[in-house]
């Protein structure tokens, strides 16, 4: 059986790990390659790396850090953050990326999904969504979770699915930063509808969120970043908790 | 020397740290003349097979590893890598391999049993178990059972012959192949942390 996941994800502004709340009120934490390595000790099964930087120098240095993070990890690494065409895809993959994870882009052109799949396969194509409820709604949002696409969050996944994403990422903008475990009843809605992998993001506090997520919905992996990050939770714990519980992981 | 063949087709950066980080002397390049002289070839690969295998074949390589191969040359094929090893593959279309092991590469989904759809889902992506016959060299610093990471969405089948691991994912995935000395890992190793890594080191020990 395939273990249920655990991912630290790291956003990346200006060659630092940074960690928001809500989205908004970012604050800086530390070194991303020392962080990346330390994960991949403590047990990780794959990291999470977005760059949200926004001018096009400083993505420069961005794939330098990603680089020297892919040199130094020998677990799966997914990439994402500004993917807006297959130029970029074949940037971060040839820096060591293993997964592309396209959110804006792909919103704004549903075709890069096809391209993208066709030409690197489908798992190497994660489709990450930031979803709100809007009017008791599921609604899709882009640029960071600050515009309303008006679409539906589960006829967007089901179409990036058959468009080709190999994975869906779906954070709960509702959930996001405020800790109190993840957004089981937006999981719960939204996953069963596609066939394939589903990582969820936002809400993590503690391990029971994890223990209630695995039990609850049917996501293959759970996202975190500030209690991995603020070692609020130790990757090992979690994971010896978990396997306690009976859900399968790595260890 | 190792040689990893770069035919376009992404990933060699991860392979390329994971052997400088176990010391080992390798070279990436598309030079016929230097898969010649390496002691071992690598091949690589993620993406789809028809574009793989397209440029194998264009950039003059297929033909060398098919011949280096025969000779005896140890020859690692790794996730698509493996898959190109095979006879042919079903994946967009029907496609020739290499050859170089009998079998074919085939979609998960069209095999698995109705009843394992909905437990298993398509891609196969994730840590899974790896059941190994452990008289393999390739096996020679893991224990069985251990974790390998897996992304692919097409297995290898009608190759029981060669099977020398596997994981269950609703159906038996042929985790590891061989055939001589031509292996294959449809996981991936550079990627498989620790357990990974002591593959790739018991490869470049055969």
């Amino acid at each position: 059986m395939i273990t249920k996941r655990i991912i630290p994800c790291l956003d990346v502004r200006d060659g630092k790990v940074v960690k928001g709340r809500k989205f908004h009120s970012i604050k800086e934490v530390a070194d991303p390659v020392m962080m990346a390595s330390f994960y991949n000790e403590a047990g990780a099964d794959e990291l999470v790396f977005y760059d949200i930087t926004a001018s096009f120098e400083k993505r420069k240095l961005f794939n330098k850090i990603l680089r020297e993070v892919a040199s130094e990890i020998f677990i799966p690494l997914t990439v994402g953050g500004g993917i807006d065409s297959l130029e970029d895809f074949d940037t971060v993959l040839k820096c060591g990326a293993d997964k592309v994870s396209v959110n804006s882009g792909a919103i704004k052109n549903p075709g890069l999904i096809d391209a993208a799949a066709k030409k690197y396969g489908n798992q190497c194509v994660v489709l990450s969504m930031d979803v709100k409820r809007v009017d008791g709604k599921f609604m899709v949002f882009s640029m960071g979770g600050r515009e309303n696409t008006g679409k539906d969050a589960a006829s967007w996944a089901v179409e990036a699915v058959v468009r080709g994403a190999g994975e869906l990422v779906i954070n709960s903008i509702d959930t996001d930063g405020v800790k109190d475990g993840f957004d089981i009843e937006m999981l719960s809605a939204l996953a069963p509808k596609v066939s394939v992998p589903v990582v969820a993001s936002g809400g993590a506090g503690k391990m029971e969120d994890f223990a209630d997520l695995f039990e609850k919905t049917g996501v293959q992996a759970g996202l975190a970043a500030s209690i991995f990050h603020f070692r609020e939770v130790e990757i090992s714990d979690l994971k010896k908790y978990l396997n306690e519980k009976g859900v399968e992981v790595r260890v | 020397m190792i040689a990893l063949a770069d035919y376009g087709v992404g990933n060699l950066f991860s392979l390329c740290a994971s052997l400088k980080y176990l010391g080992i002397d390798t070279e990436v390049t598309k030079d016929p003349k230097k898969i010649k002289e390496a002691e071992k070839i690598i091949l690589p690969g993620v993406g789809a097979f028809g574009d793989a295998i397209k440029k194998l074949e264009e950039c003059g390589l297929s033909r060398v590893i098919k011949e280096e191969a025969k000779k005896g040359k140890p020859l690692l094929g790794i996730c698509l890598g493996m898959q190109l090893l095979f006879e042919r593959s079903l994946e967009y279309g029907i496609h020739s391999g290499l050859g170089l092991i009998e079998g074919e590469v085939r979609s998960i989904k069209d095999d698995m049993q109705k009843e394992a759809r909905a437990g298993f889902k398509v891609p196969h992506i994730g840590w899974n178990r790896l059941d190994i016959d452990e008289s393999d060299p390739l096996f020679k610093y893991i224990k069985n059972r251990e974790y390998v990471y897996y992304v692919h969405s097409f297995y290898a089948g009608k190759c029981e012959e060669s099977v020398i691991a596997s994981s269950y994912h609703g159906i038996e995935i042929t985790g590891a192949c061989r055939r001589g000395s031509i292996w294959g890992t449809q996981f991936h190793p550079e990627k498989s942390g620790t357990v990974g890594l002591n593959i790739l080191k018991a490869f470049t020990e055969v």
